[in-house]
Protein backbone atom coordinates (compact mmCIF):
# COMPACT_ATOMS: atom_id res chain seq x y z
CA UNK A 1 0.00 0.00 0.00
CA UNK A 2 1.46 3.26 -1.00
CA UNK A 3 1.01 6.46 1.31
CA UNK A 4 0.63 9.42 -0.60
CA UNK A 5 -0.51 13.19 1.09
CA UNK A 6 -1.28 15.41 -1.43
CA UNK A 7 -1.56 19.10 -0.81
CA UNK A 8 -4.51 21.42 0.61
CA UNK A 9 -6.37 22.08 -2.73
CA UNK A 10 -5.99 18.84 -3.89
CA UNK A 11 -7.23 17.24 -1.37
CA UNK A 12 -10.62 19.43 -1.21
CA UNK A 13 -10.76 19.00 -5.44
CA UNK A 14 -10.27 14.69 -5.01
CA UNK A 15 -12.74 15.02 -2.10
CA UNK A 16 -10.48 13.45 0.44
CA UNK A 17 -9.30 13.86 3.90
CA UNK A 18 -5.67 12.68 5.31
CA UNK A 19 -3.35 10.50 3.12
CA UNK A 20 -3.92 8.83 -0.15
CA UNK A 21 -3.81 4.97 0.42
CA UNK A 22 -3.33 3.37 -3.46
CA UNK A 23 -3.00 0.05 -4.19
CA UNK A 24 -0.73 -0.68 -6.85
CA UNK A 25 2.09 -3.46 -8.43
CA UNK A 26 5.79 -3.26 -7.10
CA UNK A 27 7.86 -1.71 -7.37
CA UNK A 28 6.15 2.16 -7.97
CA UNK A 29 7.88 4.48 -10.04
CA UNK A 30 6.77 8.31 -10.02
CA UNK A 31 4.74 7.43 -13.41
CA UNK A 32 2.86 4.89 -11.98
CA UNK A 33 2.70 6.66 -8.55
CA UNK A 34 0.78 9.31 -10.30
CA UNK A 35 -1.36 7.14 -13.03
CA UNK A 36 -2.74 5.58 -10.14
CA UNK A 37 -3.64 8.40 -8.40
CA UNK A 38 -5.42 10.28 -11.38
CA UNK A 39 -7.29 6.76 -12.42
CA UNK A 40 -8.63 6.89 -8.75
CA UNK A 41 -9.22 10.77 -8.67
CA UNK A 42 -9.86 11.80 -12.57
CA UNK A 43 -10.56 15.13 -11.29
CA UNK A 44 -6.81 15.77 -10.16
CA UNK A 45 -6.04 14.86 -14.14
CA UNK A 46 -4.36 17.75 -15.35
CA UNK A 47 -3.51 19.34 -12.08
CA UNK A 48 -0.41 17.75 -11.53
CA UNK A 49 1.35 17.28 -14.68
CA UNK A 50 0.11 18.35 -17.78
CA UNK A 51 -2.84 16.27 -19.63
CA UNK A 52 -1.11 15.94 -22.89
CA UNK A 53 2.90 16.02 -22.19
CA UNK A 54 2.41 14.63 -19.12
CA UNK A 55 4.84 16.64 -17.70
CA UNK A 56 4.77 18.23 -13.93
CA UNK A 57 3.49 21.58 -13.53
CA UNK A 58 5.66 24.18 -12.90
CA UNK A 59 4.95 24.96 -9.26
CA UNK A 60 4.20 21.18 -8.53
CA UNK A 61 7.06 19.36 -6.67
CA UNK A 62 7.53 15.52 -5.58
CA UNK A 63 9.57 14.32 -2.38
CA UNK A 64 9.74 11.44 -1.01
CA UNK A 65 12.09 10.01 2.27
CA UNK A 66 13.36 13.42 2.58
CA UNK A 67 14.74 13.69 -0.79
CA UNK A 68 13.24 15.88 -3.86
CA UNK A 69 12.21 13.63 -6.43
CA UNK A 70 10.65 16.35 -8.90
CA UNK A 71 13.82 16.13 -11.42
CA UNK A 72 14.15 12.75 -11.51
CA UNK A 73 12.63 10.83 -14.84
CA UNK A 74 9.29 9.33 -14.63
CA UNK A 75 10.21 5.92 -14.36
CA UNK A 76 12.55 6.72 -11.22
CA UNK A 77 11.32 3.69 -8.73
CA UNK A 78 10.26 5.54 -5.67
CA UNK A 79 12.65 4.50 -1.99
CA UNK A 80 11.78 1.40 -0.55
CA UNK A 81 10.38 2.79 2.63
CA UNK A 82 7.93 4.41 0.41
CA UNK A 83 6.99 1.25 -1.35
CA UNK A 84 6.33 -0.52 1.31
CA UNK A 85 4.07 2.56 2.79
CA UNK A 86 6.44 3.24 5.90
CA UNK A 87 7.13 6.19 4.62
CA UNK A 88 4.40 8.62 2.42
CA UNK A 89 4.84 10.03 -1.24
CA UNK A 90 4.36 13.85 -0.91
CA UNK A 91 3.14 16.20 -3.57
CA UNK A 92 3.44 19.47 -2.80
CA UNK A 93 2.43 23.10 -4.03
CA UNK A 94 6.16 25.00 -3.73
CA UNK A 95 6.47 27.82 -2.33
CA UNK A 96 6.24 30.39 -4.91
CA UNK A 97 3.50 32.49 -3.94
CA UNK A 98 5.38 35.32 -3.43
CA UNK B 1 -41.28 37.09 -6.36
CA UNK B 2 -38.49 37.81 -8.52
CA UNK B 3 -35.09 37.86 -7.07
CA UNK B 4 -31.72 38.19 -8.50
CA UNK B 5 -28.14 36.39 -7.81
CA UNK B 6 -24.81 37.52 -8.01
CA UNK B 7 -22.21 35.25 -8.96
CA UNK B 8 -18.73 37.18 -8.59
CA UNK B 9 -15.20 35.37 -8.95
CA UNK B 10 -12.53 36.87 -6.92
CA UNK B 11 -8.80 36.26 -6.31
CA UNK B 12 -9.58 34.09 -3.79
CA UNK B 13 -12.78 31.98 -4.36
CA UNK B 14 -16.13 32.69 -5.54
CA UNK B 15 -19.11 34.18 -3.92
CA UNK B 16 -22.88 34.00 -4.90
CA UNK B 17 -24.79 36.85 -3.46
CA UNK B 18 -29.06 36.86 -3.57
CA UNK B 19 -31.52 39.23 -2.79
CA UNK B 20 -35.05 39.70 -3.74
CA UNK B 21 -36.57 42.56 -6.08
CA UNK B 22 -35.80 45.10 -3.70
CA UNK B 23 -32.36 44.80 -3.83
CA UNK B 24 -31.46 46.43 -0.83
CA UNK B 25 -31.01 43.37 1.21
CA UNK B 26 -28.26 40.63 0.44
CA UNK B 27 -26.90 37.77 1.82
CA UNK B 28 -23.51 36.31 0.71
CA UNK B 29 -22.51 32.23 0.04
CA UNK B 30 -18.98 31.78 0.16
CA UNK B 31 -15.84 31.58 -0.33
CA UNK B 32 -16.46 28.78 -2.29
CA UNK B 33 -13.28 27.34 -4.28
CA UNK B 34 -11.67 28.95 -1.39
CA UNK B 35 -7.80 30.02 -2.19
CA UNK B 36 -8.43 29.40 -5.96
CA UNK B 37 -8.37 32.20 -8.54
CA UNK B 38 -12.14 32.51 -10.09
CA UNK B 39 -11.77 33.94 -13.02
CA UNK B 40 -15.77 33.87 -14.12
CA UNK B 41 -18.94 32.07 -13.29
CA UNK B 42 -21.91 32.34 -15.29
CA UNK B 43 -25.42 30.46 -15.31
CA UNK B 44 -27.44 29.51 -18.26
CA UNK B 45 -30.13 31.65 -19.62
CA UNK B 46 -32.23 28.78 -20.44
CA UNK B 47 -31.22 26.59 -17.02
CA UNK B 48 -30.65 29.15 -14.26
CA UNK B 49 -30.03 26.55 -11.89
CA UNK B 50 -27.47 25.66 -14.29
CA UNK B 51 -24.20 27.76 -13.23
CA UNK B 52 -20.82 27.20 -14.88
CA UNK B 53 -17.34 28.45 -12.91
CA UNK B 54 -13.49 28.57 -14.26
CA UNK B 55 -11.22 28.15 -11.15
CA UNK B 56 -7.59 28.33 -11.47
CA UNK B 57 -4.71 28.34 -9.66
CA UNK B 58 -0.87 29.12 -10.82
CA UNK B 59 0.11 25.88 -9.19
CA UNK B 60 -2.55 23.52 -9.88
CA UNK B 61 -3.64 24.70 -13.40
CA UNK B 62 -7.48 25.15 -14.84
CA UNK B 63 -10.89 23.48 -13.33
CA UNK B 64 -14.13 23.66 -14.60
CA UNK B 65 -16.84 23.78 -12.18
CA UNK B 66 -20.55 22.95 -12.66
CA UNK B 67 -23.73 23.39 -10.44
CA UNK B 68 -27.24 21.98 -11.36
CA UNK B 69 -28.72 23.53 -8.27
CA UNK B 70 -28.49 26.88 -8.65
CA UNK B 71 -24.86 27.28 -6.89
CA UNK B 72 -25.81 24.79 -3.41
CA UNK B 73 -23.53 22.19 -4.65
CA UNK B 74 -20.84 21.79 -7.31
CA UNK B 75 -19.09 18.92 -9.40
CA UNK B 76 -15.93 18.43 -11.99
CA UNK B 77 -18.23 17.33 -15.04
CA UNK B 78 -16.13 14.58 -16.53
CA UNK B 79 -14.61 14.41 -13.03
CA UNK B 80 -15.65 11.42 -11.88
CA UNK B 81 -14.81 7.73 -12.42
CA UNK B 82 -16.00 7.05 -16.13
CA UNK B 83 -14.00 5.00 -17.88
CA UNK B 84 -12.90 5.42 -21.48
CA UNK B 85 -12.66 2.83 -24.14
CA UNK B 86 -9.11 2.01 -23.62
CA UNK B 87 -10.27 1.65 -19.85
CA UNK B 88 -8.72 5.23 -18.48
CA UNK B 89 -11.19 7.51 -16.03
CA UNK B 90 -11.66 10.40 -18.93
CA UNK B 91 -11.64 13.33 -16.21
CA UNK B 92 -11.04 15.44 -19.10
CA UNK B 93 -13.15 18.89 -17.88
CA UNK B 94 -9.90 20.79 -17.49
CA UNK B 95 -8.54 19.32 -20.66
CA UNK B 96 -8.31 22.66 -23.18
CA UNK B 97 -5.71 21.49 -26.24
CA UNK B 98 -5.54 23.58 -28.85
CA UNK B 99 -6.26 21.69 -32.28
CA UNK B 100 -3.78 20.81 -34.67
CA UNK B 101 -0.78 22.19 -34.76
CA UNK B 102 -0.48 24.66 -32.22
CA UNK B 103 0.75 27.53 -33.98
CA UNK B 104 2.89 30.46 -32.84
CA UNK B 105 1.51 34.33 -31.59
CA UNK B 106 3.83 37.25 -31.82
CA UNK B 107 6.27 37.95 -28.57
CA UNK B 108 7.53 40.96 -26.75
CA UNK B 109 10.71 40.85 -28.28
CA UNK B 110 8.55 40.53 -31.94
CA UNK B 111 9.60 36.84 -32.26
CA UNK B 112 7.33 34.31 -32.61
CA UNK B 113 6.07 32.45 -29.83
CA UNK B 114 3.82 29.44 -29.27
CA UNK B 115 0.96 28.95 -27.93
CA UNK B 116 0.53 27.90 -23.99
CA UNK B 117 -2.52 27.28 -22.23
CA UNK B 118 -2.70 29.23 -19.06
CA UNK B 119 -6.30 29.78 -17.88
CA UNK B 120 -10.70 30.09 -18.87
CA UNK B 121 -10.98 34.13 -18.43
CA UNK B 122 -14.30 33.83 -19.42
CA UNK B 123 -17.26 31.11 -19.93
CA UNK B 124 -20.62 31.69 -21.67
CA UNK B 125 -23.64 29.65 -21.80
CA UNK B 126 -25.48 28.93 -24.95
CA UNK B 127 -28.44 30.71 -25.07
CA UNK B 128 -30.58 27.98 -25.92
CA UNK B 129 -28.99 24.73 -24.89
CA UNK B 130 -27.73 24.68 -20.83
CA UNK B 131 -25.38 21.71 -21.93
CA UNK B 132 -23.36 24.21 -24.23
CA UNK B 133 -21.30 26.48 -23.50
CA UNK B 134 -17.93 28.78 -24.84
CA UNK B 135 -14.40 29.40 -22.94
CA UNK B 136 -12.45 31.92 -23.90
CA UNK B 137 -9.30 31.09 -22.55
CA UNK B 138 -5.10 32.43 -22.26
CA UNK B 139 -3.61 32.06 -24.33
CA UNK B 140 -6.22 33.48 -26.65
CA UNK B 141 -8.77 31.54 -28.14
CA UNK B 142 -12.20 30.06 -28.38
CA UNK B 143 -13.57 26.44 -26.67
CA UNK B 144 -16.60 24.97 -26.83
CA UNK B 145 -18.49 22.01 -25.04
CA UNK B 146 -21.77 20.78 -25.71
CA UNK B 147 -21.68 18.32 -23.36
CA UNK B 148 -22.00 20.37 -19.94
CA UNK B 149 -18.08 20.56 -20.05
CA UNK B 150 -16.89 17.23 -19.98
CA UNK B 151 -14.77 17.92 -22.75
CA UNK B 152 -13.91 20.81 -25.04
CA UNK B 153 -12.95 21.22 -28.44
CA UNK B 154 -11.31 24.45 -29.85
CA UNK B 155 -12.69 26.34 -32.22
CA UNK B 156 -9.39 26.99 -33.80
CA UNK B 157 -11.07 29.25 -36.78
CA UNK B 158 -10.00 32.17 -34.66
CA UNK B 159 -6.60 31.59 -34.59
CA UNK B 160 -6.45 31.81 -38.02
CA UNK B 161 -7.71 35.16 -38.05
CA UNK B 162 -4.18 36.83 -37.96
CA UNK B 163 -3.34 34.76 -34.76
CA UNK B 164 0.65 34.89 -35.93
CA UNK B 165 0.44 38.74 -35.24
CA UNK B 166 -1.15 38.83 -31.81
CA UNK B 167 0.85 40.03 -28.80
CA UNK B 168 -0.13 39.81 -25.47
CA UNK B 169 -1.10 43.03 -23.27
CA UNK B 170 1.25 43.29 -19.98
CA UNK B 171 -2.72 41.29 -18.65
CA UNK B 172 -1.76 38.77 -21.33
CA UNK B 173 -3.19 37.50 -24.14
CA UNK B 174 -7.06 36.06 -23.89
CA UNK B 175 -10.34 35.93 -25.26
CA UNK B 176 -12.04 37.76 -21.76
CA UNK B 177 -15.65 38.62 -23.97
CA UNK B 178 -17.56 36.39 -26.04
CA UNK B 179 -20.74 37.45 -27.19
CA UNK B 180 -24.06 35.62 -28.66
CA UNK B 181 -26.39 37.01 -30.64
CA UNK B 182 -30.15 36.34 -30.13
CA UNK B 183 -31.64 36.92 -33.30
CA UNK B 184 -28.31 35.21 -35.58
CA UNK B 185 -27.31 32.07 -33.79
CA UNK B 186 -24.39 31.51 -36.08
CA UNK B 187 -22.92 35.12 -34.97
CA UNK B 188 -20.65 35.35 -32.15
CA UNK B 189 -18.17 38.40 -31.18
CA UNK B 190 -15.18 37.95 -29.29
CA UNK B 191 -12.75 40.45 -27.67
CA UNK B 192 -9.19 39.91 -27.43
CA UNK B 193 -6.12 41.77 -25.94
CA UNK B 194 -4.30 42.84 -27.60
CA UNK B 195 -5.53 41.42 -30.74
CA UNK B 196 -9.47 43.10 -31.32
CA UNK B 197 -12.50 42.41 -32.01
CA UNK B 198 -13.34 39.06 -34.05
CA UNK B 199 -16.96 37.86 -35.92
CA UNK B 200 -18.05 34.64 -36.68
CA UNK B 201 -20.96 34.33 -38.59
CA UNK B 202 -20.97 30.56 -38.58
CA UNK B 203 -20.74 29.39 -34.95
CA UNK B 204 -17.56 29.81 -34.50
CA UNK B 205 -16.26 27.72 -37.63
CA UNK B 206 -14.44 30.72 -39.11
CA UNK B 207 -13.36 34.70 -37.44
CA UNK B 208 -12.96 37.84 -39.52
CA UNK B 209 -11.16 40.88 -37.50
CA UNK B 210 -13.70 43.54 -37.08
CA UNK B 211 -11.54 46.44 -35.91
CA UNK B 212 -12.11 49.36 -38.38
CA UNK B 213 -12.29 52.83 -36.67
CA UNK B 214 -10.10 52.06 -34.05
CA UNK B 215 -7.08 54.11 -33.38
CA UNK B 216 -4.04 53.43 -31.42
CA UNK B 217 -1.42 56.01 -33.24
CA UNK B 218 1.11 55.44 -31.28
CA UNK B 219 1.46 51.32 -30.85
CA UNK B 220 -0.35 51.02 -34.52
CA UNK B 221 0.14 53.77 -36.88
CA UNK B 222 -1.15 52.30 -39.87
CA UNK B 223 -5.00 53.30 -39.21
CA UNK B 224 -5.52 50.38 -41.41
CA UNK B 225 -3.95 48.13 -39.12
CA UNK B 226 -6.84 44.65 -38.87
CA UNK B 227 -5.48 43.08 -35.81
CA UNK B 228 -3.12 44.33 -32.65
CA UNK B 229 -5.75 46.79 -31.01
CA UNK B 230 -6.18 46.43 -27.26
CA UNK B 231 -9.94 45.73 -26.54
CA UNK B 232 -10.76 45.78 -23.17
CA UNK B 233 -14.45 45.03 -23.69
CA UNK B 234 -17.55 44.85 -25.89
CA UNK B 235 -21.08 44.81 -25.07
CA UNK B 236 -24.48 44.45 -26.83
CA UNK B 237 -28.11 44.95 -26.19
CA UNK B 238 -29.93 41.90 -27.32
CA UNK B 239 -32.53 43.62 -29.10
CA UNK B 240 -30.30 44.94 -31.25
CA UNK B 241 -27.16 43.05 -32.37
CA UNK B 242 -25.70 45.30 -34.75
CA UNK B 243 -24.92 48.07 -32.19
CA UNK B 244 -22.14 47.20 -30.42
CA UNK B 245 -20.28 49.16 -27.52
CA UNK B 246 -16.51 49.10 -26.95
CA UNK B 247 -14.37 50.05 -24.24
CA UNK B 248 -10.26 49.93 -25.52
CA UNK B 249 -7.44 50.58 -23.77
CA UNK B 250 -8.23 53.92 -24.79
CA UNK B 251 -11.14 55.38 -26.20
CA UNK B 252 -15.01 54.28 -26.09
CA UNK B 253 -16.64 53.59 -29.35
CA UNK B 254 -19.37 52.30 -30.99
CA UNK B 255 -20.13 50.47 -33.71
CA UNK B 256 -23.98 50.55 -35.65
CA UNK B 257 -23.02 47.59 -38.56
CA UNK B 258 -22.04 44.72 -36.19
CA UNK B 259 -18.44 45.77 -36.16
CA UNK B 260 -17.92 46.59 -39.78
CA UNK B 261 -17.08 50.14 -38.64
CA UNK B 262 -16.30 51.87 -35.34
CA UNK B 263 -16.47 55.12 -34.33
CA UNK B 264 -15.50 56.74 -31.27
CA UNK B 265 -17.98 58.28 -28.72
CA UNK B 266 -15.94 59.18 -26.03
CA UNK B 267 -17.34 62.75 -25.80
CA UNK B 268 -17.10 64.57 -22.34
CA UNK B 269 -15.58 61.60 -20.28
CA UNK B 270 -13.11 62.88 -17.53
CA UNK B 271 -10.57 60.43 -18.93
CA UNK B 272 -11.60 57.23 -21.94
CA UNK B 273 -9.07 54.80 -20.15
CA UNK B 274 -11.39 51.75 -18.65
CA UNK B 275 -12.11 48.38 -18.42
CA UNK B 276 -15.95 47.11 -18.71
CA UNK B 277 -18.72 48.92 -20.75
CA UNK B 278 -22.68 47.50 -20.23
CA UNK B 279 -25.87 48.02 -21.57
CA UNK B 280 -28.66 48.93 -19.74
CA UNK B 281 -31.12 46.52 -19.70
CA UNK B 282 -34.10 47.77 -21.15
CA UNK B 283 -32.64 50.96 -22.88
CA UNK B 284 -30.40 49.90 -25.52
CA UNK B 285 -28.81 53.78 -26.06
CA UNK B 286 -28.04 53.41 -22.18
CA UNK B 287 -24.81 52.44 -21.16
CA UNK B 288 -22.25 52.46 -18.66
CA UNK B 289 -18.34 52.61 -18.09
CA UNK B 290 -15.92 53.40 -15.37
CA UNK B 291 -13.00 56.02 -16.42
CA UNK B 292 -9.84 54.83 -15.03
CA UNK B 293 -7.02 57.29 -14.78
CA UNK B 294 -4.49 56.37 -17.10
CA UNK B 295 -3.00 52.94 -18.02
CA UNK B 296 -0.31 53.55 -15.71
CA UNK B 297 -2.33 54.36 -12.75
CA UNK B 298 -5.28 52.34 -12.63
CA UNK B 299 -7.66 53.74 -10.39
CA UNK B 300 -10.33 56.67 -10.57
CA UNK B 301 -9.15 60.11 -11.43
CA UNK B 302 -8.87 62.30 -8.54
CA UNK B 303 -9.41 58.85 -6.03
CA UNK B 304 -13.49 59.48 -7.13
CA UNK B 305 -15.20 56.31 -7.87
CA UNK B 306 -17.71 57.06 -10.86
CA UNK B 307 -19.73 55.65 -12.72
CA UNK B 308 -20.68 57.14 -16.14
CA UNK B 309 -23.58 56.92 -17.93
CA UNK B 310 -24.60 57.47 -21.00
CA UNK B 311 -28.14 57.52 -22.12
CA UNK B 312 -27.09 58.55 -26.18
CA UNK B 313 -25.26 55.88 -26.94
CA UNK B 314 -22.29 57.54 -25.94
CA UNK B 315 -20.47 61.16 -26.34
CA UNK B 316 -22.75 62.75 -23.98
CA UNK B 317 -21.65 61.24 -20.16
CA UNK B 318 -23.14 61.89 -16.73
CA UNK B 319 -21.15 60.36 -13.45
CA UNK B 320 -22.92 58.64 -10.98
CA UNK B 321 -21.51 59.42 -7.72
CA UNK B 322 -24.67 58.91 -5.07
CA UNK B 323 -23.55 56.27 -2.54
CA UNK B 324 -19.74 55.85 -4.43
CA UNK B 325 -16.42 56.68 -2.31
CA UNK B 326 -15.59 60.35 -3.76
CA UNK B 327 -12.27 60.50 -1.67
CA UNK B 328 -9.59 58.24 -1.47
CA UNK B 329 -10.46 55.62 -3.52
CA UNK B 330 -7.92 53.91 -5.48
CA UNK B 331 -9.18 50.77 -6.75
CA UNK B 332 -9.89 49.02 -10.31
CA UNK B 333 -13.29 48.09 -11.90
CA UNK B 334 -11.75 44.69 -14.03
CA UNK B 335 -13.58 44.19 -17.20
CA UNK B 336 -15.83 41.54 -16.48
CA UNK B 337 -16.79 42.86 -13.36
CA UNK B 338 -19.71 45.30 -14.23
CA UNK B 339 -23.34 43.06 -14.76
CA UNK B 340 -27.15 44.61 -15.10
CA UNK B 341 -30.03 42.93 -13.85
CA UNK B 342 -33.47 42.99 -16.20
CA UNK B 343 -35.30 43.59 -13.42
CA UNK B 344 -37.47 46.89 -13.72
CA UNK B 345 -36.01 49.50 -12.49
CA UNK B 346 -32.42 47.78 -14.01
CA UNK B 347 -30.34 46.72 -11.62
CA UNK B 348 -26.79 47.66 -12.36
CA UNK B 349 -23.44 45.86 -10.31
CA UNK B 350 -19.44 46.31 -10.41
CA UNK B 351 -16.89 44.48 -8.11
CA UNK B 352 -13.68 46.61 -7.45
CA UNK B 353 -10.35 45.20 -6.76
CA UNK B 354 -10.92 46.26 -3.34
CA UNK B 355 -13.40 43.70 -2.78
CA UNK B 356 -16.33 45.86 -2.81
CA UNK B 357 -19.74 44.74 -4.62
CA UNK B 358 -21.58 47.71 -5.55
CA UNK B 359 -25.33 47.95 -6.96
CA UNK B 360 -27.84 50.36 -8.14
CA UNK B 361 -31.56 49.47 -7.72
CA UNK B 362 -32.33 52.39 -9.91
CA UNK B 363 -29.85 51.85 -13.06
CA UNK B 364 -27.03 54.02 -11.22
CA UNK B 365 -29.47 56.48 -10.16
CA UNK B 366 -27.99 55.56 -6.60
CA UNK B 367 -25.44 53.16 -5.21
CA UNK B 368 -25.01 50.99 -2.20
CA UNK B 369 -21.95 48.35 -1.20
CA UNK B 370 -23.28 44.91 -1.26
CA UNK B 371 -20.36 43.70 0.49
CA UNK B 372 -16.91 45.66 1.26
CA UNK B 373 -14.08 43.23 2.13
CA UNK B 374 -14.09 40.40 -0.31
CA UNK B 375 -10.81 39.58 -1.99
CA UNK B 376 -9.80 41.52 -5.27
CA UNK B 377 -12.85 40.86 -7.65
CA UNK B 378 -12.21 39.95 -11.08
CA UNK B 379 -15.92 39.28 -11.95
CA UNK B 380 -19.59 39.85 -11.45
CA UNK B 381 -22.41 38.56 -13.45
CA UNK B 382 -26.10 38.71 -12.10
CA UNK B 383 -28.82 36.00 -12.65
CA UNK B 384 -32.71 37.31 -12.56
CA UNK B 385 -34.44 34.79 -11.02
CA UNK B 386 -38.67 34.92 -11.32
Amino acid sequence: MIRVVLPYHLRNLARVDGEVLLEMESPPTLRSVLDTIEAKYPVLRGTIRDHVTLRRRPFVRFFACKEDLSLEPPETELPEAVATGAEPFLIVGAMAGG
Amino acid sequence: MSKVRLLVGTKKGAFIITSDGKRKEWKVNGPLFAGWEIYHVKGSPVEPKRIYASQTSGWFGQIIQRSDDGGKTWNTPGGGPTASPDGMPKGESNKFVYEGEIGKHLWYDGTQHPWEFKRVWHLEPSLTDPDTVYAGVEDAAIFKTTNGGKTWQELAGLRSAKGHLWQPGAGGMAVHTIILDRKNPKRIFVAISAAGAFRSDDDGKSWKPVNRGLKSQYELPDPDTEVGHCVHRIAMHPSRPDVLFMQKHWDVLRTDNGGEQWREVSGNLPTDFGFPIDVHAHEPETIYVVPIKSDSEHFPPEGKLRVYRSKSGGNEWEALTKGLPQKDCYVNVLRDAMAVDSLEPCGVYFGTTGGQVYASANSGNSWNPVVRDLPSVLSVEVQTLR
